[in-house]
C-alpha cells in the first residue's frame, strides 16, 4: 500500500458556464505506484489537462479525493513538478539560473545538483545561455531540469512535446525515459499523440469526452527501450487505436492525434 | 564611401554638414550675429564662459536641481507605481486622482508653486519632482500589469515566497518598462528645470540663457542650448548602458 504515490478516488469536476454546467471529469479512479510512468491520452475536451491541473493543485475546485502520499492536495507545490506545453522559462535568467530559480547557485549542494541535471538533460555548454538563444526542445529540457531539481514526488507533464517537431520530439522522449530510468520519478504524462503514449507509458490511460471519463487503462508490457518498428509495439499501438475507434466518429475529428 | 566610415561616426555626418553650411552663412555675413551667430562665435563664447568658471557654476547648480528633483519624483513614482501595480486596493484608491492630476499641463502649475513655495530652491525641486514622477509611475504600473500570468503560475508551483515573487519575478519582468519610465522622466526633469530657471532665479543654465537673451547675447543662448543637449544626451546614454546591461536577455529587433 505504501508504494502508492497518488490516489485519485471518485473525482468529479463541473465547470459552471452561463449556458449551463459542463461535466469536465466524471468518476475518475486512479492509483499511481511509486516510480510508475503513466501516459494519459484522449481527444481534446476529454478533461486530461484538467485532471493534471487538479493533481498539480493549480485547480482546487472539485469533488472527490486526490491524495499524494496519503495527504490531500492543497495548492501548487514543488512536490508536484509541472511541465507545461510551453517551457515557461524566466527570460531574464540564464539556463543554470532558470533551473535554480529561487534557490541559490552559491549553495554548493544546489550547484552540484544543477550541474548534474544539466548533464542529465544534455545541456552542457549552454549553462550561461539565455532562453531566447535556445531551441524549443532545449528550453523544454531546461524546464524539466528545473522541476527535477526539487525532487518532485510526481512529475506532471501536460503535452510537453506537443509544440516540437517530430525529430526533437522523439529525442526528448528518449531523454525523458533516460531521466525516468535514472531517477525513478513517478510520471504522469498527458498527450494526444498515440505513438508517444505507447512509447513512454507503462500504463496508457484512455480518456473520452462528454463527460470526461477514463474509458480504459491498458498496461504496456514492453520492456524499455522500446522499438517503434517492432512487431509487438505496432500490435499494442493497434490495440490502443482500436480503443479509440470505439469512440464516436465526430469526436475523433476533433484531433485525437491519430 | 559612407559604409567605410567607422560606425560610431555615422551619427556625426548630419550635424557636421549643418555646421559647415551654418559657418559659411555666418562668414558671408548674410544674417546678423544677433539672429544667428556663427558656430565659431558660439565656440569662442563657450571657451570664454568655461575659462571664467561661470559656465560650470551654472551647470553645477542646474544639475543639482535636476538630480534632486528627479530622485525625489522618480523614487516616489517607482514606489507608488509598484504599490498601485501590486495592490488592487491601492489602485482603486489612488489611480483616479493621479490620472486626473496627470492631465493637468505641468507648466500651468508653476505660478501656483511660486505662490505657495516662493521662488527658492524648494519650489524648483518640487516642480521638477512632479515632472519626473508621472513617467516613472505610469510605466512602472504598466510593467507590473504586463507580467506574464503563466510565469506567475510557475512561480507559485516553485513555491516562491511573496518577497521572491516581487524581487525575482515582478520587478525583473517590469524592468524594461521601469527603465523606459526613468528615461522619459529624466527628459521631463530637464524640461521643467529650464522653465523653472527661466521664471525666477539668479543661477543655473536656464537663467544664463534668459539673461543672455535680455542682453541679446545670442551666442550665449546657443551655448546654453548646447549644454542642455550634451547633458541630456549623456544622461540618456547612462540609462541606455544600464538597459544594455540589465536587459541583455531581451529578444528584440536590433536593426
Amino acid at each position: 500500500m505504501t508504494s502508492e504515490v497518488l490516489v485519485i478516488d471518485d473525482l468529479n469536476k463541473v465547470f459552471s458556464a452561463p449556458t449551463g454546467n459542463v461535466v469536465a471529469l466524471e468518476h475518475i479512479q486512479l492509483k499511481v505506484q511509486q516510480g510508475e510512468f503513466i501516459t494519459i491520452i484522449g481527444p481534446s475536451g476529454c478533461g486530461k489537462s484538467t485532471l493534471l491541473k487538479i493533481v498539480a493543485g493549480i485547480d482546487t475546485e472539485y469533488e472527490g479525493s486526490v491524495t499524494l502520499h496519503g495527504k490531500p492536495i492543497e495548492g501548487p507545490s514543488i512536490e508536484k513538478g509541472f511541465i507545461f506545453q510551453e517551457p515557461r522559462l524566466f527570460p531574464w535568467l540564464t539556463v543554470e539560473k532558470n533551473i535554480a530559480a529561487n534557490l541559490s547557485l552559491k549553495n554548493p549542494e544546489v550547484r552540484k545538483k544543477v550541474d548534474e541535471l544539466i548533464e542529465l538533460v544534455r545541456l552542457q555548454g549552454f549553462e550561461q545561455s539565455y532562453p531566447r538563444e535556445l531551441s524549443g526542445g532545449m528550453a523544454q529540457r531546461v524546464a524539466i531540469a528545473r522541476a527535477l531539481l526539487r525532487n518532485p514526488d510526481v512529475l506532471l507533464l501536460d503535452e510537453p512535446f506537443g509544440a516540437l517537431d517530430a525529430f526533437t520530439r522523439s529525442h526528448l522522449q528518449e531523454v525523458l525515459l533516460d531521466i525516468w530510468q535514472k531517477n525513478r520519478t513517478t510520471m504522469l504524462f498527458v498527450t494526444h499523440d498515440l505513438d508517444e503514449a505507447v512509447f513512454l507509458g507503462q500504463r496508457v490511460i484512455i480518456m473520452n469526452p462528454r463527460p470526461g471519463h477514463i474509458r480504459n487503462i491498458l498496461p504496456i508490457g514492453l520492456p524499455f527501450p522500446r522499438k517503434r518498428a517492432s512487431h509487438s509495439f505496432q500490435e499494442l499501438r493497434h490495440i490502443v487505436l482500436k480503443e479509440f475507434e470505439k469512440v464516436e466518429e465526430p469526436l475523433l475529428d476533433q484531433g485525437a492525434g491519430i | 564611401m559612407l559604409l567605410r566610415l567607422p560606425r560610431p561616426l555615422h551619427g556625426l555626418i548630419v550635424p557636421l554638414i549643418i555646421i559647415v553650411i551654418w559657418q559659411v552663412i555666418g562668414s558671408l555675413h548674410v544674417l546678423s550675429p544677433t539672429v544667428l551667430p556663427s558656430p565659431w562665435d558660439i565656440g569662442r563664447q563657450f571657451v570664454n564662459l568655461g575659462l571664467s568658471g561661470e559656465l560650470f557654476e551654472h551647470l553645477g547648480i542646474s544639475m543639482y536641481r535636476a538630480a534632486l528633483g528627479f530622485l525625489l519624483g522618480g523614487t516616489t513614482g517607482l514606489l507608488i507605481g509598484l504599490s498601485t501595480g501590486l495592490a488592487k486596493m491601492v489602485e482603486r484608491t489612488l489611480d483616479p486622482s493621479l490620472q486626473m492630476l496627470r492631465t493637468i499641463p505641468l507648466l500651468a502649475l508653476i505660478p501656483l508653486f511660486i505662490l505657495w513655495f516662493g521662488v527658492g530652491e524648494f519650489s524648483k525641486v518640487l516642480m521638477i519632482a512632479l515632472g519626473a514622477f508621472f513617467p516613472v509611475f505610469v510605466n512602472t504600473f504598466l510593467g507590473i500589469r504586463n507580467v506574464d500570468q503563466k510565469l506567475y503560475e510557475v512561480s507559485s508551483i516553485l513555491q516562491y515566497s511573496k518577497w521572491q515573487q516581487l524581487t525575482r519575478l515582478i520587478i525583473p519582468a517590469a524592468l524594461p518598462n521601469i527603465l523606459l519610465g526613468i528615461r522619459l522622466s529624466i527628459g521631463a526633469s530637464w524640461l521643467v528645470l529650464v522653465v523653472a530657471e527661466m521664471m525666477a532665479t539668479s543661477s543655473g543654465i536656464g537663467y544664463m540663457i534668459q539673461d543672455a537673451r535680455a542682453y541679446s547675447n545670442t551666442d550665449i543662448v546657443f551655448v546654453g542650448i548646447i549644454i542642455f543637449a550634451i547633458v541630456g544626451k549623456c544622461s540618456d546614454t547612462i540609462v541606455r548602458i544600464l538597459e544594455g546591461k540589465w536587459l541583455r536577455w531581451r529578444d528584440t529587433y536590433k536593426g
